[in-house]
């Protein structure tokens, strides 16, 4: 066989199955509606419509609106933006790395994790386009030919090259992902019932065939879309912290910065898949698919990025203080023991805590435990990115000027409608398209499903005497009654 | 709407295991006969070989699209700040290279992402409408099949296609004529 995976590995695929059945669940929930799926779309399109309804009272009535003042002159909009990117990375992450290091685990979960990286980025992508204020000069930051001189973008700026490393990562993710739903649509074409279903999956499917010429490309494209994507997501979230860096403010320039994004970025968009896949997996019944093993999976990614975090946390604390350089001293002491000591106390706890229950393998493998540490997860790194931005800013170096940073509603809303905005382009995303790669997944098949594994153990145990390798997989037994 | 007359006569060979339809295209290849078309639900490791296919070359249109944008991006950058618009920031050179690398390196990526994706659906016929001739509605479920175009073929070729194809392994083999009407969707 081409590929060799060992059969004492837990299988990636769980129960009895075979092609056929694999199309059947996982096309299924595409063609009916789940229960309780438009109360969801109610409720996330309504914070959807808030989220607009907000962005037009900014743009109406300007900026002033936010809680923003002359101190403090970036506080949530630009924590939204690095945590909603932050999120989108994993995406990339589970598609183009784990493709890298041929980890199938992969295949459960990457069609979802990369549409999850698009609405993420698409939400982020808001939160500076509505800061430029005058939102219909955006176009401003791109070089263009104009008659002001012509005056080019600044080509020295961190915030020029993020305007390049943001539309660049949204389009390869874009690409990358629809390359991979193609041949799934047309999945859904070949078993579409009405007439206007089949022509509209058609349109999506872009009329594939799934020849062998095509899988031959197909195969060559997601590889070196893997090989551009790896280098790509490391750079996009090292440019966000470039943000920070390249400035002279104590508490964002440093060196550190880099790496620690990365790391943080991973983390918290690993943990956004489990709060998202652990719901999917149970209203669609995709359990077989998305099993514990995965998650299990993820959960060490998280306590690794979880770590690395930490370490970076205290590795600047301790740079601060080594430094001997008064104004970083107090940056840091004040980040952790001033004004802001809650935010950075939700901070440790979430970030760098609560992933350490993840040593142990009962929590690693706990449904309702991964659930509620994704959410921790996710709200210690919110929290993660509110302390680098707000508590540098709040206290700067002159004592007349210092401030403290209160949200407006609009704020709030913006923040909270960002989420329903994701939250809707999610349902409508796990409503209409196949949540799994169903092609990749059946690429897996031979190897790693449970039936595959039962079915080499049946033939070895011809040969052996008996022996069989895997018992646990329950699947024997049924055989064997 | 083709000029050259397309073929309707096929016929269909259904394989449910993909090993088996592994073996079977190579003892089909070695006693000679053309497989018109190869239909798989998923990318089959080792098809390309058994088809005697050679490799793609996507990768090196790739790698020139990515060159495009490399050359693009310096260039660009380097006639803005240098020639067109020199500005004195703090009297640091002219021509900051180290700034330039990452809007380079995003650049080259995406011109290399796009570009490629462009080539592969022209190479693939993926456009967003067109309506492929499906041969079988399960090539893209649970079954793996080899087309042969039997137009003009006499009745001991045709009975010889199908012979091979039963007798290594196919669960099923079958005549498939594509009417005016089908032609005519597509």
């Amino acid at each position: 066989m081409h590929a060799y995976e060992s059969d004492f590995r837990e299988p990636l695929i769980n129960g009895d199955k075979n092609y056929t059945i694999i199309t059947d669940e996982l096309v299924r929930p595409t063609e009916k509606t789940y229960r309780g799926w438009w109360l969801m779309l109610l409720v996330f399109g309504s914070l959807a419509g808030f989220f607009v309804f907000c962005l037009c009272w900014t743009v109406f009535y300007g900026i002033g609106v936010w809680g923003l003042n002359k101190t403090i002159d970036w506080a949530w909009d630009i924590t939204n933006f690095v945590w909603w990117i932050g999120i989108g990375h994993a995406g990339t992450l589970i598609s183009a790395i784990l493709l890298l290091f041929r980890q199938r685990f992969r295949t459960g979960i990457n069609r979802a994790a990369e549409a999850m990286t698009i609405f993420a980025v698409i939400c982020a992508g808001m939160f500076p386009v509505f800061h430029m204020g005058r939102v219909w000069d955006a176009f401003f930051i791109f070089p263009y030919p104009n008659t002001r001189g012509p005056v080019w973008v600044n080509f020295n700026s961190p915030l020029l090259w993020d305007v390049f490393a943001i539309s660049t990562y949204f389009t390869v993710s874009l690409l990358f992902w629809y390359s991979g739903l193609m041949p799934d649509f047309a999945t859904i074409r070949d078993r579409a019932k009405g007439k206007y279903r089949k022509m509209a999956y058609n349109i999506l499917s872009f009329g594939w065939m799934g020849t062998a010429k095509q899988w031959q490309r197909f195969e060559s494209l997601s590889l070196i879309l893997a090989g551009l994507s790896t280098p790509l997501v490391l750079s996009v979230h090292t440019i966000v912290s470039f943000d920070f860096a390249t400035s002279v403010i104590p508490g964002w320039h440093t060196t550190i910065f880099p790496p620690y994004f990365v790391a943080g970025a991973i983390f918290s968009g690993f943990a956004m898949v489990e709060t998202l896949m652990l719901i999917v997996r149970k209203v669609f019944h995709l359990e077989d698919y998305i099993t514990i093993n995965h998650i299990e999976s993820m959960n060490k990614i998280i306590v690794l990025t979880g770590s690395i975090v930490g370490i970076a946390y205290i590795t600047e604390l301790f740079i601060a203080w080594y430094s001997g350089f008064l104004y970083e001293q107090f940056a840091f002491y004040n980040r952790a023991l001033g004004k802001y000591w809650w935010a950075y106390t939700m901070m440790m706890s979430c970030n760098v805590l609560s992933p350490q229950l993840y040593w142990f393998k009962p929590f690693r493998r706990n449904l309702y435990i991964t659930f509620i540490l994704s959410i921790f997860v996710n709200i210690g790194m919110w929290f993660e990115r509110f302390v680098i931005i707000v508590t540098s800013l709040a206290d700067d170096y002159l004592p007349s000027s210092w401030s403290y940073f209160q949200p407006t509603w609009v704020d709030i809303g913006l923040f909270v409608g960002s989420i329903g905005l994701f939250m809707t382009l999610f349902l409508l995303f796990s409503r209409f398209f196949p949540v799994i790669a169903i092609a990749e997944v059946k690429a897996i098949f031979r190897i790693s499903s449970a039936t595959a594994k039962a079915e080499r153990a049946k033939e070895a145990g011809k040969s052996n005497g008996g022996f069989v390798g895997h018992t646990t997989f329950g699947i024997l037994d049924k055989d064997a009654k | 709407m083709a000029t050259v007359k397309e073929s309707n006569n096929f016929i269909l060979g259904l394989w449910d295991h993909e090993e088996v339809f592994l073996h079977a295209i190579e003892h089909i290849r070695h006693d000679g006969l053309e497989i018109f078309e190869t239909l798989t639900p998923f990318p089959v490791h080792g098809l390309e070989d058994a088809l005697g296919y050679r490799a793609t070359r996507l990768h090196t249109a790739g790698f020139m699209f990515g060159a495009t944008g490399t050359t693009l991006a310096l260039s660009f950058m380097s006639w803005v700040m240098v020639t067109n618009y020199p500005l004195d920031i703090g009297g640091k050179p002219y021509w900051p290279l180290p700034s330039f690398i990452p809007i380079t390196f995003e650049l080259t990526v995406l011109f290399a992402s796009v570009g490629m994706v462009l080539t592969y659906c022209v190479r693939n016929k993926l456009i967003p409408g067109y309506v492929p001739r499906i041969y079988d509605k399960r090539t893209t479920d649970d079954r793996f099949a080899l087309v042969f175009d039997i137009e003009g073929k006499s009745a001991t070729e045709i009975e010889k296609i199908k012979s091979l194809c039963s007798g290594n392994g196919a669960v099923e083999v079958k005549n498939r004529v594509f009417t005016e009407n089908e032609n005519l969707q597509s």
